[in-house]
């Protein structure tokens, strides 16, 4: 009690204008910025991946196990969050025992479920069982053990049974896409569908969500895999780069085109919040929103990547771009999430101020805990890529 | 032949027994909701108040409201709501609209401490004082958005918060067009205005009627002829707050002026 009214204080000299007096507190503070980035990651790595199986294109073979891998280690640290920002976790299991159908929220535990169980593990375990099983024959001791039981005891490497490992992987990914879009699209609608909040209520949240979603996913995949390659000694294949640069490129544009969509429609529109919604751009939002989503995160990569694909630029030159251009695209989407979800928030439902968003340092809900929430996908990806390892001579030795 | 059958049968109760243990997954749902039914039959349905009978809503006169700030106050006390400036289930407006066209509004403490005198150089055209709290709406996006079905609208229109159910993942404020819920710092559990609902049951006014100097507030039964609350809404004309939301809110306003949202 006192702790929250220490923090609350002095952000009463913070407010310009009038806001509802329960408006001071802001409620969905850096997790909830935090729970769309990783969904978003996990939904657009997981469509990256299944350009190779369904759209056939082999040139990003080589990301293909890299992105179910990703996506998968994102996916196990997504619902965390959302769990530490509860004001009673222990509850949470109400979600699933008792939901109330008519709510967004309440289908996050089945939409979740859903795409871990039926999609990211099943996958995974399709397309590495004939390797869990020849890695498992050739090794000894802890490891021989830890991949003879991931590979569930089959034993099976018959022409057939590989046959069907393909079809399943293949079955499983024309079931995914659109699971991923149901993922990601869902979380845009948590926010889309809230008739209180203009900032947040529009049709196009969801599309929005989910392009910026695959730009991020793709992004991600170029920086881990540009990182991962030279650390394992192995020249980098340029024509899988080019191909994800391309990728990135075409959907920024998508994302791009979207977000100005929305921009000009609400201009246009002009509604009852226009006026307070100009002021918070033009102010408290204008640095996170103009100069970085926008400026940084969206145009100066869009640049680089155009220069790149016009300019016949030395590969070493080349990868230096993608690798800037897909970070900065990283802090982009990231402050994209953050304008979204905070800046939703830092004006009053009545229309008549603006108020301040303060992060704290310690506790459940603060920096040092979103910092330990963003590195911990990356570690479990490091425990992943050792058991599971995915690159391409792993496969072929067996 | 022996052997076989003993090999097959416990298979088959195997999965009949794992459907089983699924099922059983979602009986304690069933039994606490069902237990909770009960409860609130007891307090409600044995006693002299049936639900049923009734159909709540709340009336203010805009022209009434001095802005003592009393209503603000008094539901503080009989509602425990932590005396900081940052937890209202309702709380009083000011608003002061100049020559010019501008407005300025204030609620210093929610009004709990009522509000200073005006010291304006420049002319004020029109100054009246707004009292706010839960709509209870009809229609209520609250209501709509909560995952676990804490908060719902009772058989006599009242949105409640079961705080038992609640996880506080605080959807509902976000929801809420009005401002008019916050999280309880104490219990981290939503919470808002019940029109009172303990002293409704027991055929009490709510509090911050009840102490209102000038019956600003009208509370009553919307369906009753006798009501004062239809009387109130024959004999003036009415208004809700943001009506383009089509929350429907029981809270009506008698001469609310344009600026208030």
């Amino acid at each position: 009690m006192e702790e929250i009214i220490q923090h609350l204080a002095p952000l009463l000299k913070e407010i310009s204008g009038y806001i509802y007096p329960n408006e001071i507190e802001l409620h969905w503070g850096i997790l909830v910025v935090i729970y769309p980035y990783i969904t978003g990651l996990v939904a657009g790595a997981f469509i990256l991946a299944s350009l190779v199986k369904v759209f056939n294109v082999e040139e990003v073979q080589p990301t293909y196990r890299i992105s179910l891998l990703t996506a998968l280690a994102f996916l196990f640290v997504a619902p965390l969050p959302l769990l530490a920002h509860l004001g009673h976790p222990e509850k949470s299991y109400e979600i699933f025992l008792t939901p109330n159908t008519n709510s967004a929220m309440a289908m996050f535990g089945f939409v979740y479920a859903w795409y871990l169980m039926a999609v990211l593990l099943l996958e995974v375990w399709f397309d590495y069982r004939e390797s869990l099983i020849l890695w498992s024959q050739h090794e000894t001791g802890l490891r021989k053990w830890i991949h003879k039981i991931l590979s569930l005891f089959s034993t099976d490497i018959s022409e057939k049974a590989i046959k069907f490992d393909k079809k399943a992987v293949k079955i499983i990914t024309i079931i995914g896409i659109p699971s991923a879009f149901l993922l990601h699209g869902y979380v845009g609608f948590i926010f889309g569908s809230i008739k209180a909040n203009p900032w947040w209520s529009s049709v196009l949240m969801p599309i929005v969500f989910l392009f910026s979603a695959i730009v991020s996913g793709i992004a991600l995949i170029m920086i881990i895999y540009m990182v991962v390659t030279p650390l394992r000694g192995k020249e980098i294949d340029m024509r899988c780069l080019n191909k994800l640069a391309s990728y990135l490129f075409y959907i920024m544009i998508i994302d791009f085109s979207l977000e100005c969509l929305d921009f000009i429609h609400r201009i246009y529109e002009s509604e009852e919040s226009i006026k307070i919604l100009a002021q918070l751009v033009s102010g408290k939002l204008f640095v996170s929103l103009v100069v970085i989503q926008l400026l940084m995160g969206m145009i100066l990569p869009l640049g680089a990547i155009a220069i790149v694909k016009i300019f016949n630029l030395p590969d070493e030159l080349k990868k230096l771009i993608y690798f800037l251009a897909a970070l900065l695209v990283q802090v982009g989407i990231f402050t994209t999430r953050w304008n979204v979800v905070v800046g939703g928030q830092l004006f009053s439902k009545s229309f008549s101020g603006l108020t301040t968003y303060k992060m704290t340092f310690f506790g459940l809900e603060g920096l040092l805990m979103s910092i330990f929430l963003l590195l911990l996908p990356f570690l479990i990806l490091y425990i992943l890529f050792k058991i599971l390892p995915p690159w391409d001579e792993a496969r072929v030795t067996g | 032949m022996k052997k076989e059958q003993r090999k097959k049968l416990p298979r088959r109760d195997f999965l009949k027994n794992v459907l089983r243990s699924c099922a059983g997954l979602m009986l304690p749902g069933f039994l606490f909701a069902k237990e909770a039914g009960k409860k609130a039959a007891a307090l409600l349905l044995d006693g002299l108040y049936n639900p049923a009978e009734h159909s709540w809503g709340m009336g203010i006169d805009i022209n009434k409201c001095i802005g003592c700030g009393r209503c603000a106050d008094a539901c503080k006390k009989e509602n425990n709501v932590p005396n900081v400036p940052f937890f209202f289930r309702t709380w009083v407006e000011r608003y002061r609209v100049f020559e010019n066209g501008e407005t300025l509004i204030d609620s210093p403490n929610g009004a709990v401490n009522g509000f200073e005198n005006l010291t304006d150089e420049r002319t004020i055209i029109r100054s009246f004082f707004v009292p706010k709290l839960c709509n209870h709406c009809n229609n209520p996006p609250c209501v709509q958005v909560c995952p676990v079905g804490a908060t719902f609208q009772t058989v006599d229109g009242v949105v409640l918060v079961d705080a038992e159910y609640c996880i506080g993942c605080r959807y509902c404020i976000q929801a809420c067009p009005y401002g008019a819920r916050f999280l309880h710092p104490e219990t981290r559990t939503a919470e808002k205005c019940t029109f009172c609902y303990h002293r409704v049951v027991r055929g009490k006014l709510p509090a911050c009627v009840e102490v209102c100097p000038t019956q600003a507030r009208i509370f009553g039964e919307l369906k009753k002829k006798a009501s004062p609350l239809v009387r109130f809404m024959r004999m003036n004309k009415i208004r809700v707050l943001k009506p383009a939301l089509n929350t429907e809110p029981r809270v009506y306003y008698s001469n609310l002026d344009m600026e208030v949202r």
